[in-house]
Formats: structure tokens, C-alpha cells, sequence
């Protein structure tokens, strides 16, 4: 297994606030791990400077082998790194299929002359983009698709539109996806089923997933590694039964049993 | 689609109606309020020289002249404002009767009574200094050419009259309502496009019409306004069956998909016809008109495509306007102060696009990294910049300062010439050139660069997390709004045969985002009625509409009808048709959740409805 992506010594800091501090992390090819921490411990930030959204005060970023630090979103998204949004932001005005045929953007060509004169690359590529945006949604069963298809984002529910971003992030074609909360708001059923689907983002796509969670099952069911970060740094890392005993851990989520934290957690930001 | 989903087959409950309130039982505050908002209404409508300017055309002869209907239209309004009750839908509702007339009266008489207190200070104060209308004319019409005892009481008793009969509508049925509505909309129409519609039945052989409708000085007699109202009041009465017949089939054929598709194909085919038939006919004041409509629709699908779509408010499009005017002036007119070529238009016109093109990279390059409003301010700097480079002193060598540059010949096509004498031959290059510039709106809208533009309006920063390359993106939606802007001043070059500086004010800009907003942004069909309403009945920043009357405050109505637009129809007049239509669904499905009437076989929606309560989600 080969490094897909390596951090190494990576801070940032708002004002005088160390959101992140000589955070040193791997993902190998075909792994699934797991960021958990207590709120305002820094994951989102963590993911935001992956994808580029912040730039890094100090550290590296190397997507297979290269830095990818002070890229440009897009550019980071067209080298295979994906992402997904703690809170939810869809294009809510457009269709259901429009947002997951506009994240392939990056993977298509055609431009202003081909629309106008609609060659015959033009309507290939359209009907490839159409084609590929309806494998992914079908992924997640008969919800997204259907009349579904042709209906505005904002008629979702919120479980739905959780799967919906999740599907924006894998039509992008990525090689490395970043889910930020993915079961967050969801019922118990949901998220045993989403769990799977996890597992299958790998197994069938082929993606190399790394997870936000703050649902310690589903934590459980699906990482091959875990590591928690509090005020920014890491305090464990290793398996699950490693992390969840680690007696820092424990207290970095106020001493209390790690399964009954997420009670606390759904007013996340 | 299941049963669940059919929005037809939702039936509501009767509602339930309670008795009407007592005649005294009166939220005072409420009607104190909008009496002051209409007495300040009428003084400000009085004052702004409305009902002076505008008194010497009637509306109807002898009788009523479109100055008293500016003020007179407030108390009727309101009346029926403050008598409306909202209902929302299952709950009960008022029975409508002595209590509503009864506040509509009392809101209009305190309506009325603001012009009785201006004509109590018009007769002790001489304010003639700053007020422009405080005038003897005024205080005349005011007066009714009585004295000032008679006009303070009448408008007291109008505005009680009007207002009461505002209110009184909401005693008729919704039918009966409707009649009386295109009963006296007919009659307003019919009198205040007197000119336009005497030159269309003039074009078409029917001055006896004319002849029988408008009077000798202007203005419907009362006899033509009787036989209107009355022919009007037959056909609504008698045509209302099949309107609604239509619609359930249209709308039908939609549910069914397709329907509304080949609908609307189908009528743009057939406008397309009409328009090109119809110039051959109307006299040159409406082809005039319909020249400078096409005109200005050009410049608004271009910034359709700008802030429409890729959602950049661009407040200095005139500058694509002005560079579009400039170098076809320069290439074709032989006055041209620097270098003139003087090609042939429509090769001026390719070149024209070019370097429009270019004015939109080098333009949009520096701006576009910015957002929202700082891109707005930046913008309109550029716009002004632009128009202060045409016009300077340094530049006068090429583009002739303030003098600009005269003696552009009309474009020759061979066997047909455009110029601005012939407006019907302009109309119809305008409508050559909005069908190209609505072809490429449609095609650019559903293809890969649309869908891109879409995303960046709704979320900027997510869309490029999801690979769009934001900044090329948006130069491409800034270039292709350039290249449509300079065809529209390709055209008013050949049309109007000179171009100033002054021509390119930023009102220009302001005006076309105004057509933009209230036709209804990021749709074609919407920003065509904006085009036509606005530029059409109003008029253009220098073009007259057809309320020629009116041009002396066109830009407060531009002004009162965008706040208007703004507070109760953000979406515009003619919104997106298949967003609106999913809108409804959404609150169809919802409703049947309440109602528990969901298909419980029905997998999707099922699980949508499940879950539907926990949908607080963030925006
Ligand atoms: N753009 C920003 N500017 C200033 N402070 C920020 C910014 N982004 C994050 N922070 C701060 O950095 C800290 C870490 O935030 P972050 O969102 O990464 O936490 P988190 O671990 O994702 O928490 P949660 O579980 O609640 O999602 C917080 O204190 C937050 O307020
Ligand atoms: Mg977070």
C-alpha cells in the first residue's frame, strides 16, 4: 500500500487561536480512517485546509508524493481529493441531478462552442455526464432518482440531502474522499445503513475514504483507523479499541463515556 | 408519479366563514396607519407635479384626465388593502360586509383629507421656493375651480367614496370581482395607449375604431366608454369558461412532461411569427418602440447570462454597450476622428464582437476575483470609467470627447438597409440578433458552462470545492454578456447614426438590471416581459414608451416598481416556470403529510415524509 496522502507538521491559527498544531497524519491507499474529537477540536478545520479552502501557517500537505499546499480548491478537487460539508450546502436551487453533473466539471472539456454549436463531442460528453451522475445516485438506492431527478435540492430531506453531498463529492471522481459528519441528523436505521454504504465507497469505487464522526458505531463499524484530535492536536491514534480506552481520550471528552457524547453534539457548528 | 404526488387531485375543506364583524370593531391603529400612508401618498403624488403635468390628457372627455386618475387610484387601493383579510388556508374567515366598507371608507376619506389639508396650506403659505408645483395651477385642479372650502370637502368625501367602494369589492364574488377588474382595466388600457393603439388600427385600415373610441381632443367619450366597459364585461363573462379550459390543459400536459416544453416552443414560434408580420402593419411610432424594446432586450439577456445566471451583479454593463457602439462607429463612420476605415456594418460587426470580447476579459480580469457587493462597487466604477475615457480630452483624437462621432451611415445589406429614418428595418435586425442572443442563452443555460455559472450563483465557495475554476468560469459568463451587449450597440450605432458619451450613462446600467430583475432573473421568457413592460410602456433612459405622458417620472416609477417588485414579487413578473411549479409540489407533499392522506406504498415518498419533521435543516 502506497501513501496517499501525508501531513506533516501542519498548523494554523486564527488570530491568536491554534485551530491546528504539528498535526503529523498518513492515509495509505484503500484505507478508511476515522477523525473524532470533541467539538471545536479542529476536524473541519483539518479538512478545510486539505481541500484547500484555508492555507496552512506553517507544515505540509503532499497528495501522492506532491504538496498541495496553496492550491486553489479546484485544483486540489481535479488532483482526486473530494470533500463533503459538516453543514450541508447544496445548490439548492438547482436540480438534483444538475448538482451532482455540475461536480464533474473538472473531469469534462466542452465549452461555450461546443453548447452553441452542439457538435457531436458536445452531446457525447453531456450524455457521459448524465450517465455518470445517475450510477452515483443510484448508489444510494430509489431515493435520489426518479421524478426525484428533476427536483430542486432544497425539497430534500435532511437525510437525503446528506446523501446528496455525499454523491456531489464521489461524481467529482476522487481518489481520496473527505466526509465530514456524514451521519450527522440522521435516525439510528439510517446511519447502520449508511455505514455500509461507506464501506462500499471503497470496496466498490475504490475510494480511499477519511471520515469526521462523532457516531461512535458507526466509528466503529467501518474505520481501519481512528485518531482524535482535541485543541488541535493529536491525543491517540490506532485502532478503535485502542483509541476509545486510551484514557486521554477519555477525558478529552469530558470524562465521560464516549458513546453518550454525541447527545451533546447536535447543535455542532 | 403516484397518486401522492398528482397536485390536481388535492382538494381543500370548505372553509369555514364566521360571522361579520361589527361595523365599529376596528383595528384602529391599522386604518389610522394606511390613512396616513395614503394621505401622504396623494400630497406626494400632487406635489411630484403629476396631477398638473399630466391634467391636460383625458382619459375620458370632458370628464377625468390621467392627472386626477394618478391621485385618485390611492384611496380605491387602500380601501381594499386595509379591508383584505389574510386567510391562511383551513383556517376561518370573516364574512365580509359593514365592518370592511366601513374601515375602507374611513382610510380613504383620511386619504382624501391630506389633499383638503394641502389645499388649507396652499391657500395660507407661498412654499412656491423649494415646491415647483406649489402652484395657483395646482391649487386650481385641487380646487375643482371652486374655492378652497368646496375642493377641502370633496376630497374628503371622494377619498370616503373611493375608499368604501375599494373595500366594497370584497363584498362581491371572486367572479363578480373579476368582471369589474377587466371591466375598468379594459377602459384604462384602451385610454392610456391612445397613440399607440391609434396607430395600430391605423396600420391595419380600422380608423373607424379610433375614430368611434377616442375623442376629438383626446381621450375616450363617454359613450365609447360605456359600449368598452360593457363589451369587455360580455367577453370576460363569456370567455372565462375556455381560458380555464386552456390551462387545465397546458398545465396538464405539463404534469405529464414534455407538455410545457412543446408549449412553450410553440409559442415562441408562433410570437416570432406575429412579430415578424406585424411591423408590416403598425405606423412608425410603434415600430419605433418596438425597435428600442429590441434593443434594450438585447442588453438584458446579456446581463441575464451575468448576473442572472452566473449570479455576478455587474452594475457597469453599459461600458460592453458603449465599447459595442464605439467601434462600430469608428469602423464605419467616414466623420470618424481618428482612423476611419469605413467597412461595410456588418463587418464592422464581427470586428465589434471581438474587441467587446476583449473589452470583457480585460475588464473582468481584475474585478472577478471579488464577491458580491465589493464586485458591484467595482463594477460600476468601471462603467463610469469607461464612459469618462470616450469622453476625455486625452482620447478626443480617436473617439471625439464630447462631440463623439456623427455621420454613421446606416447598414447596407445589400438588398436590405437599416437605418434609424426606417425603424421597422431596424426591428427587424433587433429581432435577428435577439433570436441569436436567445439561442445562445438556451444553449449556454443547460450545458456544461451554464451548470457551472448556476453553481457559482447559488454558492461560490462550494462550487469551486467541487472543481469549477471559478475565476474562468465567471470571465466566460462576463465575455459572453460583453459580446451580446455590443451587438445591441452595433445596432444603436446604425440606428441612431452618432454616439456620444452621454449616451452611456450609468442609468443605462441601473435600467437593463432593472428589465433583468422585474421580468424575472435567469429566464428568458421573463426577461422579455421586463423588456417589453419596462422599455415598451415606460421607456428607456432616452426613449420614449408609450407613456409618453409619464417620461417626466419614469424614474420614480422605475424606482416605485422595483421596491414594489422587491417586497412582494422578488422572483418577477414571469419566474422561472418549472422551479415554481417544483415549489408547489414540495408544499403539495407536505400538506399530504399533514393531512395523513400519503400513499403508504409509495417507497420515496414515504421515506421522504418520515423523516420530513427533523427537516430543520440549514439553509
Ligand atoms: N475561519 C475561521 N476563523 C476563525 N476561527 C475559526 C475558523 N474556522 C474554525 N475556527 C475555530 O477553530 C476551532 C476549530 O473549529 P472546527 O470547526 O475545526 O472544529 P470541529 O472539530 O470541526 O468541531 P465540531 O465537532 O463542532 O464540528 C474552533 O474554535 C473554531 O471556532
Ligand atoms: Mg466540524
Amino acid at each position: 500500500m502506497s501513501r496517499l496522502l501525508e501531513i506533516e507538521d501542519l498548523s494554523v491559527t486564527f488570530g491568536g487561536l491554534h485551530a491546528l498544531n504539528n498535526l503529523n497524519f498518513h492515509v495509505d491507499e484503500g484505507e478508511i480512517v476515522s477523525v473524532i474529537g470533541p467539538n471545536g477540536a479542529g476536524k473541519t478545520t483539518f479538512f478545510n485546509l486539505i481541500s484547500g479552502m484555508v492555507n496552512p501557517s506553517a507544515g505540509d500537505i503532499r497528495f501522492k508524493g506532491d504538496s498541495i499546499v496553496g492550491f486553489d480548491p479546484n485544483q486540489v478537487t481535479a488532483l482526486g481529493i473530494a470533500r463533503t460539508f459538516q453543514n450541508v450546502r447544496l445548490f439548492a436551487n438547482m436540480t438534483i441531478l444538475e448538482n451532482v453533473m455540475v461536480s464533474q466539471h473538472c473531469r469534462t472539456k466542452q465549452g461555450l462552442f461546443g453548447a452553441l454549436f452542439q457538435t457531436p463531442g458536445f452531446k457525447k460528453e453531456e450524455v457521459e455526464i448524465r450517465e455518470h451522475a445517475e450510477k452515483v445516485l443510484g448508489f444510494f438506492g430509489s431515493r435520489l432518482v426518479g421524478y426525484r431527478l428533476e427536483q430542486p435540492a432544497s425539497v430534500l430531506s435532511y437525510a437525503n440531502r446528506r446523501r446528496l453531498e455525499i454523491a456531489r463529492a464521489m461524481a467529482t471522481k476522487p481518489e481520496l474522499i473527505l466526509l465530514d459528519e456524514p451521519v450527522a441528523g440522521m435516525n439510528p436505521k439510517e446511519s447502520a445503513e449508511l455505514t455500509g454504504l461507506i464501506g462500499r465507497l471503497r470496496s466498490e469505487w475504490g475510494f480511499t475514504v477519511v471520515m469526521i464522526e462523532h457516531d461512535m458505531n458507526v466509528v466503529r463499524d467501518v474505520s481501519d483507523r481512528v485518531v482524535c484530535l482535541d485543541h488541535g492536536e493529536p491525543i491517540a491514534a490506532g485502532s478503535f479499541e485502542e483509541v476509545s480506552t486510551n484514557p486521554e481520550v477519555v477525558e478529552a471528552y469530558l470524562g465521560r463515556p464516549i458513546e453518550k457524547s454525541r447527545e451533546t453534539d447536535g447543535a455542532a457548528t | 408519479m403516484t397518486a401522492a404526488t398528482q397536485p390536481n387531485e388535492y382538494v381543500a375543506d370548505e372553509p369555514t366563514i364566521l360571522p361579520g364583524k361589527a361595523p365599529l370593531d376596528q383595528d384602529w391603529a391599522d386604518v389610522a396607519k394606511w390613512g396616513a400612508i395614503g394621505a401622504s401618498t396623494m400630497i406626494f403624488v400632487v406635489l411630484s407635479g403629476m396631477l398638473t403635468g399630466l391634467d391636460s390628457r383625458l382619459v375620458i372627455e370632458r370628464v377625468f384626465s390621467l392627472g386626477y386618475l394618478a391621485v385618485v387610484w390611492v384611496p380605491l387601493t387602500l380601501g381594499f388593502l386595509v379591508a383584505r383579510e389574510e386567510v391562511l388556508e383551513g383556517m376561518a374567515s370573516h364574512a365580509k360586509g359593514a365592518n370592511e366598507v366601513v374601515s375602507g371608507g374611513i382610510v380613504g376619506a383620511l386619504s382624501g383629507a391630506g389633499l383638503s389639508l394641502l389645499i388649507l396650506l396652499m391657500d395660507s403659505f407661498d412654499l412656491r421656493d423649494p415646491l415647483v408645483n406649489w402652484s395657483d395651477k395646482t391649487l386650481g385642479l385641487l380646487q375643482f375651480s371652486e374655492d378652497s372650502f368646496f375642493g377641502i370637502v370633496m376630497w374628503a368625501v371622494i377619498g370616503l367614496l373611493l375608499g368604501a367602494i375599494g373595500a366594497g369589492l370584497h363584498l362581491l364574488t371572486p367572479d363578480m370581482r373579476r368582471l369589474v377588474k377587466i371591466m375598468v382595466v379594459t377602459v384604462l388600457f384602451v385610454s392610456v395607449f391612445e397613440t399607440f393603439l391609434t396607430d395600430l388600427f391605423k396600420g391595419f385600415g380600422l380608423v373607424f375604431i379610433t375614430d368611434f373610441l377616442y375623442a376629438a381632443r383626446g381621450g375616450l367619450t363617454i359613450i365609447s366608454t360605456i359600449v368598452l366597459a360593457i363589451v369587455a364585461g360580455l367577453v370576460a363573462f363569456f370567455g372565462k369558461g375556455r381560458v380555464k379550459q386552456a390551462q387545465t390543459r397546458i398545465n396538464a400536459g405539463a404534469v405529464e412532461g414534455g407538455g410545457r416544453t412543446k408549449a412553450n416552443i410553440a409559442m415562441f414560434v408562433i410570437g416570432g411569427l406575429l412579430l415578424v408580420i406585424l411591423p408590416i402593419f403598425t405606423g412608425k411610432i410603434t415600430n419605433e418602440l418596438l425597435a428600442n424594446v429590441g434593443i434594450f432586450l438585447l442588453l438584458a439577456l446579456g446581463l441575464n447570462i451575468v448576473v442572472g445566471l452566473a449570479g455576478i451583479l455587474d452594475l457597469g454593463y453599459v461600458a460592453f454597450f458603449a465599447a459595442g457602439s464605439y467601434t462600430t462607429a469608428i469602423l464605419t463612420s467616414p466623420n470618424s476622428p481618428g482612423w476611419s476605415p469605413e467597412l461595410p456594418w456588418w463587418v464592422a460587426l464581427i470586428v465589434t464582437i471581438g474587441v467587446a470580447a476583449l473589452a470583457g476579459l480585460l475588464i473582468g480580469a481584475p474585478v472577478i476575483r471579488m464577491r458580491g457587493d465589493y464586485l458591484a462597487i467595482v463594477t460600476l466604477g468601471f462603467g463610469e470609467i469607461i464612459r469618462l475615457l470616450f469622453l476625455s480630452d486625452w482620447l478626443s483624437p480617436w473617439f471625439g470627447g464630447a462631440q463623439g462621432i456623427t455621420n454613421i451611415p446606416p447598414a447596407d445589406f445589400g438588398f436590405f438597409e437599416v437605418k434609424g429614418t426606417d425603424p421597422r428595418s431596424v426591428f427587424y435586425l433587433v429581432l435577428a440578433l435577439s433570436a441569436i442572443a436567445i439561442y445562445v442563452s438556451w444553449r449556454l443555460e443547460r450545458s456544461r458552462m451554464g451548470r457551472a455559472w448556476m453553481a457559482i450563483r447559488e454558492d461560490e465557495s462550494v462550487a469551486e470545492a467541487m472543481g469549477i475554476n471559478t475565476v474562468n468560469v465567471k470571465l466566460m459568463a462576463f465575455v459572453v454578456g460583453a459580446v451580446l451587449a455590443s451587438f445591441a450597440g452595433a445596432v444603436f450605432s446604425a440606428k441612431v447614426g452618432s454616439v456620444f458619451p452621454s449616451s452611456f450613462l450609468i442609468l443605462v446600467s441601473i435600467i437593463i438590471l432593472v428589465v433583468v430583475i422585474v421580468g424575472g432573473m435567469g429566464n428568458i421568457p421573463g426577461v422579455i416581459v421586463g423588456a417589453v413592460v419596462l422599455i415598451g410602456v415606460l421607456g428607456g433612459p432616452k426613449q420614449p414608451g408609450l407613456l409618453q405622458e409619464f417620461s417626466e417620472y419614469k424614474l420614480l416609477i422605475y424606482g416605485a416598481l422595483l421596491i414594489f417588485m422587491m417586497l412582494t414579487k422578488p422572483e418577477g413578473l414571469v419566474p422561472n416556470a418549472r422551479r415554481t411549479r417544483e415549489l408547489h409540489q414540495d408544499e403539495f407533499l407536505q400538506d399530504a403529510w399533514l393531512r395523513k392522506q400519503v400513499d403508504e406504498d409509495e417507497e420515496a415518498s414515504e421515506a421522504e415524509l418520515g423523516d420530513g419533521p427533523t427537516a430543520g435543516a440549514p439553509a
